[in-house]
């Protein structure tokens, strides 16, 4: 029996180590695994290297992680914030990397990690400091940057409805990071609004298949009391 | 001398954007394009985020934190609208889906190189966000910026000094003076706002401008 719901999500973490990959989901508070996030926290591991498309806001979530020095590297599009505090202070004391990523060639080389795919050209960046040091190759009349995936042990994400399977569904612009970030991650822990019987889930509105995913944690209140 | 101001830009670029286009306004300035779309055209707006077919703002009390665009902002949705992934919006944008993207811009150089993303300031934390996808994607790149530094530089320029988003990529630039093509390295004034000589732009901007007789 194929059974991936975690009861909290401490329990859902408790096996992530120091110096873990740990890709987080979401844009803007879009698809942010905001518990799972918080769990990370509390869980006490260090050293990580996160990929996410921003480098946290205000003081909650990634900035909290980033804030109590977890961090030691940072995969991301854009970290530049109003409210991107605890990056910045880290950023310019020099105790965290920051690997800067075009959001399209971030989004492309976890999709790539996912699909098994060793490389792929992409024209972005070609021509600018971004693509510096990097591996060029003109075909046909456009130039093109060698990119590689991006693979994690871990990618923390946030849907909408999961069976225990680990389908997921999403709801509108929360899904961003999620489908692929889900198959690029040895370990998918997903935090969902509703837990749902097998069956339940239409197949059609299935985005993510269980097949990407191995842990799922409910986190929203039960809706009647026991 | 008239300049318009920056709704008097969005107002003027929004005017070329033909029914049917699929466009991605960039964060910031080029948001206030949406508001001047006209009417009686069907354009379809992408958003990075995942988004196609993005609505008015929603009424203070209806937004939803799940429905936002690339600028984190609250919106709504179209009927026909729909959601996708991260890797399927690049995908749209870089496969030159896309018909438009609209960017704000530090510099644009006589070739069409942009400049959006870095100061190059050495204590600059830099963010590039969807911009170089964009500019190399879009089939059109148009550009609305300021036509002068707060100095009285212009920002279009011979090379640009500020590091690159993109080369060649830019299609159309709307200032607060001037429409300007870009074509095949040369730069043609298609529109001139107020009564400003053609000669006095040329002045203002410094790299050489062919003058297009032809008023949009």
């Amino acid at each position: 029996m194929i059974d991936k719901f975690i009861a909290t999500a401490e329990e859902a973490l408790a096996d992530v180590p120091d110096g873990a990959t740990i890709m987080i989901g979401g844009f803007g508070n879009a698809g942010m695994p905001a518990q799972l996030i918080e769990a990370l926290i509390a869980q006490g591991a260090k050293g990580l290297t996160v990929v996410n498309n921003n480098a946290g806001n205000a003081d909650a979530g990634l900035a909290a992680l980033i804030g109590r020095k977890r961090v030691k590297k940072i995969l991301c599009s854009f970290p530049r914030q109003s409210d991107s505090w605890h990056f910045d202070k880290a950023f310019r004391a020099g105790e965290i990397e920051l690997e800067l990523v075009p959001q399209g060639t971030l989004a492309e080389r976890i999709r790539a990690a996912g699909a098994g795919i060793g490389a792929f050209y992409t024209p972005t960046a070609f021509g600018t400091r971004l693509a510096e040091g990097k591996e060029t190759r003109r075909i046909g009349d456009t130039d093109y940057v060698l990119e590689y995936p991006i693979h994690a042990d871990y990618a923390l994400i946030k849907a909408d409805r999961a069976d225990r399977w680990g389908n997921l569904a999403y709801r509108m612009t929360a899904r961003n990071f999620g489908p692929i970030m889900a198959a690029a991650a040895r370990i998918t822990v997903a935090q969902v609004r509703e837990t749902v019987p097998l069956g339940e889930l239409d197949p059609e509105v299935v985005v993510t298949p269980g097949i990407f995913v191995q842990r799922i944690v409910r986190i929203a209140p039960l809706r009647k009391a026991a | 001398m008239k300049k318009l101001d920056r709704k008097q830009i969005a107002a003027r670029l929004a005017r070329d954007i033909p029914d049917g286009a699929y466009v991605n306004l960039g964060i910031g300035l080029p948001t206030l394009v949406a508001d001047y779309l006209p009417k009686d055209r069907e354009i379809v707006l992408h958003s990075e985020n995942g988004v196609l077919g993005i609505g008015p703002r929603p009424a203070p009390g209806a937004e939803d934190e799940d429905l936002i665009n690339a600028g984190k902002e609250p919106v709504t949705l179209l009927k026909g609208g729909a959601f996708f992934h991260h890797a399927d919006s690049f995908g749209m944008i870089r496969g030159r889906h896309l018909d438009y993207c609209v960017l704000g811009a530090f510099q644009v150089s006589v070739k069409g190189d942009l400049a959006n993303w870095h100061t190059g300031g050495a204590d600059a934390i830099p963010a590039v966000g969807g911009a170089m996808d964009l500019a190399v994607g879009a089939k059109n790149v148009l550009v609305m910026m300021e036509h002068l530094t707060k100095e009285g530089q212009s920002k279009i320029v011979e090379r640009c000094s500020y590091p690159l988003t993109a080369a060649h990529c830019v299609t159309r630039i709307y200032t607060d003076l001037a429409v300007i093509d870009v074509r095949a390295g040369d730069l043609h004034v298609v529109e001139i706002v107020g009564d400003l000589p053609f000669d006095e732009l040329q002045r203002l901007t410094g790299v050489p401008l062919k003058h297009l007789a032809t008023a949009a």
